[in-house]
């Protein structure tokens, strides 16, 4: 039996309609922008602060930002936008391969040429087609593959670390002495990446790109790949980064250098506030130059930005948000709160405060910030390149299924040829 | 009742209408029509999308954009110069999938299948404790796959529990995850010590409805205990082993969510299934082939058909003898 008054429904339902028009009119009011980012360190709770400020500064726009795992931004997000579904934003790092989805964001802009100034020298990475004038968005940060060593690992052991100008083969030397003396399980470990394995190949003379500018493996990436297999056959390398998983799965090699299970790894510049934040006063680590090849001592350019997407129903707030992002001192906040390389040519030349990096994440910043001028143009060549990974996804499949003694290295690299071959075809298609 | 009568009363109207309309004939049609359509909808019509994909080329998700290829998707699966070695086929690892599938499936079954039947026997007997040990043996079927392979992976990953005890006793820790043989036994392993308590339970419903007076007249005839599991117990249980063994194999050929937590796949493609192989190449590559991973569920259907097909007419075989005794 109800008790309440047919008046006292009507009432409730007044109300309920009122307040439910005026829910509907404040958020048709407010512009939602919706971005998808994902972190190393804290690249997404500076943004969501930046974002803050955005908001006081323009009424009307709410900015939300998505946290995702790197993952989702991977191998969830080009599904989404290819079926037409996305945010507004992304933060991304297949610059090339995902850029037919970007959007121009340059009508919406009072000064482009602030960008073409300031974020020229990597526009070409996002742009989908080569000589495209649009602006997509731009790089949120610069990274560049590159190792760090455990120090204290190699005081212990007294083992002199080798210096800037230093071989793989005198590193890995070096680390093994220092792992076997301090009985650390493994010397060396590399990412689980063929971005990360391109670095060391290109040292050892690979051109990537044959005379028509079509990818190929020679004389330089199969040394690469035969070195590689021997040193985790050897035990050098830690097995667990690539033998434990399939495919081409992603696997960081910084959790077991944080866990102190390896003397040396090869990861990138984007893991130096991670390692400032887990290892603090655990251990000493430096982060050191690229060790050298026959040819080159060069990692991988590379980083994260920031981009529009066609799939944006809020263009104008879209670009007026990014426009705020890459400002300078936004930008300079982001990358000094990040610890992060700038790809600001304006930032870059005046420097930046890391007003949160401790002592070795500034050293380390300084050994990057100074390999940048080293990179090979093989390296840059290599990516910016839009089928870039169908030949860094092979690498990391089939050089697992050699290490793990699936296939000889010879048929290791037979396949990673095939399958390249194969990628390039279909993704022209 | 009244109500119930009330209520389809309501609706006689509609159906005299229907019946004088379609005939009577073609009025099942209507009754089983919404069922139909949600099985048009959420499987025909995927089955349909699936051929186009299989059929066309290039990594665009959009219909529109891919153009047609005909069969260049399942002649990329299947092209191989030698059947026996799966290293001359193009794409190796989709036969490696295969063979994987086909070992995971032949071993994990018969596995899965002894264990079950013993503990199901075991369990039926009158044992201390016997209503602990059966919640003992189901609790794994009430977890998550993903929980129980992150449970397994802590406890076998190099620095995991198990490595620990060696390692405390003296020993070298092993590459429980990282060597190709301790991981494929692994993921058998722990799917075994999943789903087991599922089949028993199915088992040991079986066993208690064969009726005691059986068993009486067996005592009664001193039939040893191994003659009276092989003449009595095992025919009278056969129902329910055929449905464990069809049930056993139609998941072990789907395996997918354990294994790719607990592995990944790997080491190398040593644990890579069937399902993953559809998954890795149509959605976790970066470069997406649906095309291929379309062509690759298309002919993993074709072979459940066939295993369902192959698993009716043994079935209807064994019937057919059973009436003729």
């Amino acid at each position: 039996m109800s008790t309440l008054s047919f008046p006292f429904r009507r009432r409730t339902f007044q109300a309920l309609s009122l307040a439910l028009l005026a829910a509907g009119a404040l958020s048709a009011q407010a512009q939602e922008v919706r971005v998808m980012c994902y972190q190393d360190g804290v690249e997404c709770d500076v943004t969501a602060e930046l974002a803050k400020k955005f908001e006081a500064q323009n009424p009307g726009v709410k900015i939300v930002v998505d946290t995702v795992p790197y993952k989702t931004i991977v191998e969830q997000l080009p599904v989404q936008l290819a079926a037409g579904q996305g945010p507004d934003i992304a933060r991304v790092t297949d610059l090339g391969g995902l850029s037919k989805f970007y959007m121009d964001i340059a009508p919406h802009l009072k000064d482009r040429k602030y960008f073409d100034t300031q974020f020229g020298s990597t526009a070409a990475w996002l742009s989908p087609t080569p000589g495209d004038k649009g602006i997509h968005g731009f790089m949120s940060q610069l990274t560049m593959t590159g190792p760090y060593v455990n120090k204290t690992l190699f005081e212990q052991a007294k083992v002199a670390l080798p210096g800037p100008k230093a071989t793989w083969d005198e590193w890995v030397a070096a680390a093994n002495k220092v792992a076997k003396a301090t009985q650390t399980k493994a010397a060396m470990a590399w990412d689980r990446s063929g971005h990360r394995f391109a670095g060391p190949a290109i040292s050892n003379g690979a051109a990537i790109f044959d005379a028509k500018g079509e990818l190929t493996l020679d004389a330089g990436y199969k040394t690469t790949v035969n070195q590689f297999v021997a040193w985790h056959k050897d035990g050098t390398m830690l097995k667990e980064v690539w033998a434990g998983s399939g495919g081409s799965t992603y696997a960081d090699s910084i959790g077991e250098f944080i866990n102190g299970n390896t003397v040396m790894v090869l990861s990138g510049s984007w893991q130096i506030n991670r390692l400032q934040k887990d290892i603090g006063t655990k251990f000493d680590w430096v982060a050191v130059p690229n060790p050298c090849g026959k040819a080159a001592c060069t990692g991988i350019p590379g980083g994260a930005a920031w981009v529009a997407l066609k799939t944006s129903k809020s263009p104008k707030e879209t670009a007026a948000f990014l426009n705020f992002m890459a400002a300078e001192a936004n930008y300079a906040d982001f990358i000094a709160k990040t610890n992060n390389i700038p790809a600001h040519a304006g930032l870059a030349k005046k420097g930046v405060n890391y007003v949160n990096a401790q002592p070795a994440a500034r050293a380390a910043l300084g050994v990057f910030g100074t390999g940048v001028a080293q990179l090979s143009p093989v390296a840059y060549k290599f990516q910016g390149y839009k089928y870039n990974r169908a030949l860094m996804l092979p690498t990391v499949s089939r050089v697992t299924q050699a290490l793990v003694g699936e296939l000889s290295t010879d048929e290791a690299l037979s396949k990673i040829n095939a399958d390249m071959q194969d990628a390039v075809k279909q993704a022209q298609k | 009742m009244r109500f119930l009568a009330f209520f389809f009363n309501l609706f006689e109207p509609l159906f005299r209408l229907s019946q004088k309309w379609l005939g009577q004939s073609r009025l099942a049609w209507l009754f089983v029509a919404p069922n139909l359509l949600v099985f048009g909808v959420f499987t025909f019509l995927p089955i349909v999308i699936n051929v186009f994909y299989a059929t066309s080329a290039g990594v665009a998700l959009l219909p529109s954009e891919r153009p047609y290829s005909g069969l260049e998707n399942f002649q990329i699966l299947f092209e191989c110069r030698d059947y026996f070695d799966f290293q001359s086929c193009r794409k190796d690892v989709f036969w490696r999938a295969i063979g994987n599938t086909l070992k995971f499936s032949g071993i994990q079954v018969s596995l899965m299948v002894f264990f079950s039947l013993l503990t199901a026997l075991v369990l039926n007997r009158n044992i201390i404790g016997r209503g602990f040990w059966r919640g003992v043996f189901f609790y794994p079927v009430l977890l998550s796959p993903v929980v129980v392979a992150l449970i397994w992976k802590w406890l076998l990953q190099s620095q995991g529990v198990f490595n620990a005890v060696l390692v405390s006793a003296g020993q070298t820790p092993a590459d429980w995850l990282t060597d190709r043989h301790w991981a494929f036994f692994w993921t058998i392993f722990v799917s075994i010590w999943a789903h087991m308590g599922f089949y028993t339970l199915i088992l040991l419903a079986g066993l208690q409805a064969i009726p005691k007076d059986v068993y009486e007249a067996a005592l009664m005839d001193k039939a040893s205990p191994w003659r009276t599991l092989t003449r009595i117990t095992l025919p009278l249980l056969m129902p329910n082993l055929i449905v464990v063994l069809v049930l056993a194999m139609i998941r072990a050929v789907q395996v997918f969510d354990e294994v790719f937590v607990l592995t990944g796949g790997g080491p190398g493609s040593a644990t890579t299934f069937i399902v993953q192989f559809i998954y890795q190449t149509g959605f976790a590559e970066q470069i997406h082939l649906y095309g291929l991973a379309a062509a690759a569920s298309l002919a993993l259907a074709a072979g459940l058909i066939m295993l369902t097909l192959l698993q009716l007419k043994l079935t209807r075989a064994k019937d057919a003898g059973q009436k003729v005794r």
